[in-house]
């Protein structure tokens, strides 16, 4: 995942992101109170709570989808203000892969995968289709490179959305539920190719309730509720010996 | 069998209840009693030639004349041309020509470098357009003034400039009226609503008389170019409220998408939100076009002769005065309108059926 050292600072911090007394309010609604959090350099965190948590929230504040209030986020040494910027660098560098996939449906699979490094990265369109089939062929789909988004299955389409975000040769990924609006047995291939990007080295932040997948991959889980972190552990300890019970309540629930 | 067939289909479409059974008679008879007499006034009576009204006048051999296409014939060359000199003429015939490559080249989608299609249509048509219907008498043009500009020649030139600057002025009037900024939201929805919330007509008498009194009389824009600007701001307005019902139809997810990979606000809009936005709303935008063709026709009213204006002055004409002169002027006028507006409706029906057959449905 090595892009080179092309921006000035402390080139690729130890300290992936770092979250600092993060508080967001939706009018009267506190959806997160007072959230610290510093991720480490490909380490890979998993997200879960119930859903009303917040944990959504906090994701899409890394990369400034959703602004807050107080407190401050620092995603790569870069710390996040209202400075469109310093907003686009981070964006550059985060990738993002959505629930409800989020394909450009009017363009093929390959155009979707080429659409920011053109166009943000500057990159000449040859150079940007070959690093596209690139990562399709990692996602197990090149052979649908032509086709567009609403042929594919949802299984295809995330596996498209992970392979467009990747495109982007970004430090950082934030998946948001990418298994949630998926039929069962498509989950597999979606977690898969997941598990593989893992074992990459790239820094990951998961929002899921796929628990065997984060025994299997997370360093860190943490769990979120009314706005807060609540729990936050190795998944040994997560799911061995949950601390409160709230997290005992939650683990029973899901996992019966 | 296939008499069979023919038999099923009239069983199962048209004779299906009783209910169905009336109205295909109802439609028969109407048919019945529309299309003999039509067909009489158009084809078998008319009179196709002549050279004044004595021809289009009731006699023992035509007792009931129909439609006087001679009359049409004979003013032919002033309903296209206007009062355009008449060695001049082939330099509109060029403009036409020219217009017709540039469309063809746009508008057939799978047409060769259709970038360079779009260089040529936006960029090298308007000035040779300019140049060579308004004159340039350093390469041996003369000057035509717009006054003598007319027909079917001016109908073409506002209602192909109104459509080429309503579609980007709407979508930037469309895109200011949901900006963040203010200012921006204010001054568009003011303009748009005031503009929509005015006929036509008024905006037109507004930019022929109140334009000069803003500008010192010397820079006084040429009449044409008054009408141009009340149709372009017309249009503008109307499909900036075209442009913002497709853009309410692309969910948020697109945006948030395109803001995570990084890109600015103009190219989210450029490359992932307005492409999907006018595709929705295609059929309002040809909608729109069809409207503002036929809404031409009201430039009339600051003295330009636009190509109903130039039958309505033809149909005076005492050479041909006779009792069907003016309604076969009319009956023309309707047929080219008809001809021109079916055109353009029928391409964006083709249009929609090619992007609907090649994205499959939309997601989600």
């Amino acid at each position: 995942m090595a892009t080179g050292t092309e921006t000035a600072g402390p080139p690729r911090a130890e300290v992936a992101v770092e979250i600092v007394g993060l508080n967001k309010w939706y009018g009267e609604f506190h959806v997160l109170r007072d959230i610290n959090l510093k991720v480490t350099r490909a380490e890979r965190i998993v997200i879960c709570g119930p859903s009303g948590g917040g944990k959504s929230t906090l994701l899409r504040c890394i990369n400034r989808l959703e602004d807050w209030q107080s407190g401050r986020v620092i995603v790569d040494g870069i710390e996040l203000t209202d400075n469109p910027k310093q907003i686009v660098a981070v964006r550059r560098d985060v990738g993002m892969v959505f629930q409800q996939f989020n394909l450009f449906p009017h363009l093929t699979v390959l155009e979707n995968c080429t659409l920011a490094p053109i166009w943000v990265r500057r990159m000449p369109k040859r150079d940007a289709e070959a690093l596209a089939m690139r990562y399709l062929e990692r996602v197990k789909i090149p052979e649908q490179a032509q086709k567009y988004p609403a042929t594919l299955s949802g299984g295809q389409q995330q596996r498209v959305a992970i392979a467009r975000a990747l495109c982007m040769n970004p430090n950082i990924m934030l998946f948001d539920e990418p298994t949630s609006a998926l039929d069962p047995e498509m989950v597999k291939e979606v977690l898969d190719t997941m598990v593989e990007l893992a074992s990459d080295g790239i820094t990951m932040l998961v929002v899921s309730h796929e628990m065997g997948f984060a025994r299997q991959v997370a360093d860190r889980v943490i769990f979120m509720a009314d706005g807060q972190i609540v729990e936050i552990n190795e998944p040994k300890g997560f799911f061995g010996a949950p601390q409160h019970e709230r997290t005992k309540l939650f683990l029973q629930q899901i996992l019966r | 069998m296939a008499r069979s067939g023919i038999w099923n289909w009239l069983r199962a479409n048209l004779l299906s209840s009783p209910a169905n059974i009336a109205l295909t008679l109802l439609c028969l008879i109407f048919l019945a009693w529309i299309i003999p007499p039509l067909v009489r006034f158009l084809l078998t009576d008319a009179v196709w030639s002549g050279s004044d009204r004595q021809a289009c006048l009731a006699s023992p051999d035509n007792p009931q004349p129909g439609a006087c296409w001679a009359f049409v014939r004979v003013w032919s060359s002033y309903f296209i041309f206007g009062f355009y000199p008449l060695g001049q003429r082939w330099r509109v015939v060029l403009f036409f020509a020219a217009l017709a490559f540039g469309v063809v080249w746009l508008l057939w989608l799978s047409a060769p470098r259709r970038d360079l299609g779009a260089l040529y249509f936006f960029l090298a048509l308007p000035v040779l357009s300019l140049i060579l219907l308004s004159g340039l008498p350093a390469i041996g043009l003369i000057n035509v003034p717009t006054t003598l500009w007319g027909g079917i020649l001016v109908t073409i030139v506002v209602s192909t400039i109104g459509m080429v600057l309503s579609l980007p002025l709407g979508i930037l009037l469309a895109l200011g009226r949901r900006s963040r900024f203010p200012v921006v939201k204010t001054l568009s929805v003011a303009f748009i609503e005031f503009v929509r919330g005015v006929p036509l007509i008024t905006v037109l008498f507004m930019a022929s008389v109140m334009l000069p009194l803003f500008v010192p009389e010397r820079f006084s824009p040429d009449k044409l170019v008054r009408a141009l600007v009340g149709v372009a701001i017309f249009a503008s307005a109307n499909m900036a409220e075209v442009v913002r019902a497709g853009l309410s139809a692309i969910p948020r997810g697109q945006y948030e998408a395109a803001n995570a990979l990084g890109l600015s606000y103009w190219r989210t809009m450029a490359l992932v939100v307005l492409p999907q936005a006018l595709r929705v709303t295609l059929p309002n935008i040809v909608n729109t076009f069809v409207a503002l063709f036929k809404d031409t026709t009201l430039v009339f009213v600051v003295g330009i002769f636009d190509f109903l204006r130039t039958i309505e002055a033809a149909r005076g004409d005492p050479n041909w005065a006779s009792p069907i002169t003016s309604v076969t002027g009319y009956v023309f006028a309707a047929l080219f309108y008809f001809v021109c507006c079916y055109g353009m409706s029928r391409y964006a029906q083709n249009v929609e059926m090619r992007l609907a057959r090649r994205s499959g449905p939309r997601e989600r």
